[in-house]
């Protein structure tokens, strides 16, 4: 054991967490409005669109095709025009957004489809607008669901953050690629690994139980 | 169009014993890869203030499709529908969700919330409504008072048997002071015990509200429990309509002579109903 190797550690920790919850954040900004359009521009549902479907479908699939490193290279020019720069945990954060919004948007598109139909049905029949059934039918009703796939999209955006420290990002992916890797460090590399098999296990944890804590309330019997 | 104002005119004057629903040449067809199907064809039918309005037909005879066309969730080809005054097939889609919310209506499989308690699936219209918080309360109050489910009040529809959701279900629909409650099937799901008290509060809130309700069934008692006026679809015509009495004993349609038989077939065997 090394004597730096503590704060490093906590530094890339630092890094990761950060880059992870901006990511989150803005994948949520960018992937629920359009995970919600595809599902009430489809067919039958309260704001049919064929086209706009069809439009939104093909962009989703588009951008879920690129492998994320030529994602990071194709958007070095954006990253430079948001933040200013293209390294560090900031400018990595608008790469790991775009990737991550069409993976969330098909997650709650999965989720928000699974809200039966004669709900949505009763709420039109009380004189709901398209947004009211948005807000207060398929997303309440969702909630459980969308919180699961949530936890998928959190643990999904730290794996693609290795990814990212690979070329710049900083975090705990760039400390086990430089050090334990580049420089036979295997204290490094196990300790970054090892904190990034907890924080999985924490995200899913605490994903799981308000899952369940939701789902409890609505189901709870007798 | 002169006559056609003249009728809104009458229909709103709201006298007692008037018109509050009109079903004029109602079309509805169904374009499918096997063929065009006919759901309605030329339905015409009134419906009296206060009434207690059931229409019968086997499965696919197009009732659904006839009460889901009276608040628009199904559109029809042509013909019109007039309901309280308001001529419900020419409104744009913003007047359409203000109509709605003076048309209750409840459903075979209740469709509650379930992320929300019994309180907040009937304060639901009442929201979208835009009433103010205390009013809800007080309303939500009073409404399942009403239903007998006070005591369910916090209780989630998880929580409830087939009936007391359907109770709720009759709450949410009447919460918002509706004109007309449409009833799509709501005993459908229940056993016949429960149904026979769901229709009996649907009489009592007919009595106690003069609330005008039109049913669907497939089921000939609840015709007999509860509706003052019939009238029998078959491949998406009526083919016979009137009060109820008069109806059941000179039936003048093949459809309403099997329905009698077979239901007094089931009487007559005393079967463990």
């Amino acid at each position: 054991m090394n004597e730096d190797l503590i704060p490093m550690l906590l530094t890339g920790f630092g890094e990761t967490l950060y880059m992870v919850v901006l990511s989150t954040v803005a994948a949520v900004l960018l992937g629920l409005p359009l995970g919600v359009l595809v599902v009430i521009s489809s067919t039958g549902h309260v704001m049919e669109s064929p086209r706009l479907n069809r439009v939104l479908g093909v962009v989703i699939n588009i951008t879920r095709s690129f492998p994320f490193i030529i994602m990071i290279v194709l958007l070095l020019p954006l990253s430079r025009f948001l933040v200013g720069t293209t390294l560090g945990a900031t400018a990595a954060a608008v790469p790991l957004s775009i990737a991550a919004a069409p993976f969330l948007a098909r997650i709650i598109e999965n989720s928000l489809k699974e809200v039966d139909r004669g709900k949505v049905e009763a709420a039109l029949a009380m004189g709901a607008t398209p947004l009211q059934i948005v807000r207060k039918v398929l997303i309440p009703e969702a909630l459980s669901s969308l919180v699961l796939g949530l936890t998928l999209a959190v643990i999904t955006i730290t794996g693609f953050t290795a990814t990212a420290g690979a070329i710049g990002a900083g975090g705990l992916g760039s400390l086990a690629i430089r050090y334990g890797y580049m420089r036979y460090r295997e204290d490094v590399m196990f300790a970054t690994v090892l904190i990034l098999v907890v924080f999985v296990q924490g995200v899913q944890w605490s994903g799981d139980k308000l899952a369940r804590r939701i789902n409890r309330n609505q189901h709870r019997l007798g | 169009m002169e006559v056609s104002s003249l009728a809104i005119f009458f229909v709103s004057a709201r006298s007692h014993g008037g018109q509050v629903i009109t079903i004029d040449s109602l079309n509805k067809q169904y374009h499918t890869p096997r063929g065009t199907y006919h759901a309605l064809r030329d339905v015409t039918l009134q419906v009296e203030k206060g009434d207690i309005f059931g229409i019968i037909g086997l499965s696919g005879a197009g009732k659904s499709t006839l009460i889901r066309c009276l608040n628009r969730l199904e559109e029809p080809d042509s013909g019109s529908i007039v309901i309280d005054g308001r001529e419900i097939t020419g409104l744009a889609t913003h007047e359409l969700r203000e109509a709605r919310k003076k048309i209750g209506m409840i459903f075979q499989h209740f469709n509650l919330l379930d992320s929300r308690t019994v309180q907040g699936n009937v304060a639901f219209p009442l929201e979208l409504a835009g009433w103010p918080r205390k009013e809800i309360a007080q309303r939500v109050a009073e409404i399942l008072d009403l239903v007998g489910l006070s005591d369910k009040a916090g209780s989630y529809p998880a929580q409830l048997s087939g009936g007391q959701k359907q109770r709720v279900g009759i709450a949410r629909a009447l919460a918002n002071h509706p004109e007309v409650l449409l009833s799509d099937e709501a005993t459908s799901a229940l056993d016949p015990q429960t149904t026979r008290s769901i229709l009996e509060l649907l009489a009592d809130i007919n009595r106690k509200l003069g609330l005008t309700i039109v049913l669907i069934t497939h089921e000939m008692s609840v015709i007999r429990q509860i509706c003052g006026k019939v009238a029998v679809l078959d491949r998406g015509e009526i083919v016979e309509s009137g009060p109820v009495d008069a109806v059941f004993s000179a039936p003048s349609s093949a459809t309403m002579r099997l329905f009698l038989e077979h239901s007094t077939l089931l009487q007559g065997s005393g079967a463990g109903i």
